[in-house]
């Protein structure tokens, strides 16, 4: 305990720390009936960690090539020693971490959380389940199997229809006219440096906007809660009741891991026909499912172009939702957001339903 | 006087702004131009042996590459042959042949079309580009139509 306070009064002489201890000493986190939803971005938060050190060790056997990334992803499966494990938690980390992450979003969403003057957390936040998509994305094609091969192949095309520009957007990104090992490298580049350095100034504007602001309580408490402030200091109380829900989480990615672990599929080859049941990732099914029931052709406008202009459209309503929630602003009751909500919701889980169950 | 050192002020900040978007722009447009990678000159081939007579059976399809895309050869009920690309007009995903339909299917969405190339059903917005099918000694020969 002496070294330690040694160690500790080393510092301070050399930093002024006193204005980040009276933060942490100050800062509190409200209680009330749902405060239990306030740990869902710390876990998110827990998973965006074990992605980047997974991601680094994968780093040291990875090779982003056509010819060697299958063979590469092989090699740490079969032959590097914890390999299947690194990958797998890699893997299932990155799919817990996007649903946790919408949990995080909706909860945040039905508790009006993007309310003055938390507008640009909303904001950071959004961008940050964009960023997290495309990471997702440019992920899935690294092991360079048959299905990432044509999920790639689909999604890219899909900028296409961009009137102007969507050419070019297509051909930044598949680094050609075609899904190549161009494309590869590229997506390579994109999840291992780009997005990692973009996400990591977009999570340290929401993480210090947070703090700054502190923890939203939701309009149908904030009454009572201001009649009667219960509270919890954030330092140690709440970190380590958050503490508690990381270990679960690692525990849950350790057992997916080693009960299941995720599969490579077969090599990517360009001439062959897209494999039945071809599906992107889970979180993108709903869209894939979306477009399977647009028809080529609407009022002689391409149907295609027509759809993902409507779900640019309505991405961008998202992300905008604290400018358009004008009755949540004055911390009135706004049902017809929480219905758009839930609709949203329903939306999403009965069509991912449709495709995984009942589509051909 | 004080005017003049206004517009003097003026007149500076405009030429400060304007050079340094011109720099912006000159620092700007190599890493643009490097982004987007250079034209690769697209395969010109006209024709390719795309299987051997009797590979197939009736009423089966096999996808071969022409060029740089892939596209499929189809062998109807009746012994026929008809050759495609395999590229869906819809999202650009690679098709196959089904025989339980008698068409020819896009896993992606769904997409079908018949043994004309023209949509049956499903999202794709275009007929499959028809390509010219002759009978070269023991090879199949696919080539484009003029």
């Amino acid at each position: 305990m002496d070294k330690l306070k040694k160690l500790s009064n080393w510092f301070e002489v050399r930093i002024d720390l006193s204005g980040v201890k009276k933060f942490s000493d100050k800062k509190v986190v409200p209680v009330h009936q749902q405060h239990f939803w306030y740990a869902i971005g710390g876990i998110t938060l827990f998973l965006f960690i074990t992605q980047i050190v997974t991601g680094i060790l994968l780093l040291l056997y990875y090779r982003p090539a056509a010819d060697s990334a299958y063979e590469s992803v092989q090699f740490i499966m079969t032959s590097v020693r914890f390999g299947w494990l690194i990958r797998s938690i890699h893997s299932w980390g990155a799919n817990l971490m996007i649903f946790f992450l919408f949990v995080h979003m909706f909860s945040t969403f039905f508790m009006k959380a993007y309310r003055k003057p938390r507008e640009m957390t909303w904001i950071s936040g959004a961008i940050l389940l964009i960023l997290a998509l495309a990471f997702g994305f440019s992920g899935y094609l690294l092991p360079w199997n048959k299905l990432a091969f044509f999920a790639t192949k689909v999604g890219t095309e899909m900028a296409a229809v961009v009137p102007g520009v969507g050419k070019h957007i297509l051909i930044f990104l598949r680094g050609g006219e075609d899904v190549t090992g161009a494309t590869l490298t590229r997506f390579f580049g994109f999840h291992v440096a780009l997005l990692p350095m973009t996400t990591f100034f977009v999570l340290l504007i929401h993480l210090v906007l947070i703090q700054a602001q502190g923890m939203s309580v939701p309009p149908t408490l904030e009454k009572e809660y201001k009649k009667n402030p219960k509270t919890m200091k954030f330092f140690p109380d709440f970190i380590l009741r958050d503490a508690v829900g990381w270990l679960a989480v690692l525990g849950l990615l350790g057992v997916l891991a080693a009960l299941f672990p995720w599969e490579l599929g077969e090599k990517a080859d360009r001439f062959a026909s897209a494999p039945m049941g071809i599906k992107p990732e889970w979180y993108f099914v709903f869209l894939f499912q979306t477009l399977k029931y647009i028809p080529g052709r609407i009022f002689s406008l391409n149907g295609e172009a027509l759809a993902i202009f409507a779900i640019g459209l309505g991405v961008l309503f998202w992300v905008s939702v604290p400018f358009f929630d004008r009755r949540a602003q004055k911390n009135l009751p706004s049902k017809a957001f929480t219905l758009i909500g839930i609709v949203l919701i329903i939306y999403i889980i009965v069509l991912t339903t449709i495709s995984y169950f009942f589509s051909s | 006087m004080k005017e003049t050192s206004k517009s003097r002020r003026t007149f500076l900040l405009s030429g400060l702004l304007s050079s340094l978007t011109a720099f912006g722009a000159m620092m700007l447009y190599p890493v643009w131009r490097f982004i987007m990678p250079p034209k690769v000159p697209e395969s010109t081939q006209n024709s390719v042996k795309a299987a051997k007579v009797n590979e197939l059976e009736p009423n089966s399809g096999k996808v071969f590459p022409f060029g740089s895309k892939p596209a499929i050869l189809i062998r109807l009920g009746n012994g026929e042959y008809r050759a495609f690309t395999a590229v869906c007009t819809h999202l650009q995903c690679t098709v196959q042949y089904r025989k339980d339909f008698k068409l020819i299917w896009c896993a992606c969405h769904n997409g079908r079309f018949d043994m004309n190339g023209n949509v049956v059903s499903g999202p794709p917005p275009l007929p499959l580009e028809p390509f010219e099918v002759a009978i070269s000694g023991s090879d199949i020969i696919v080539s484009k139509r003029a």
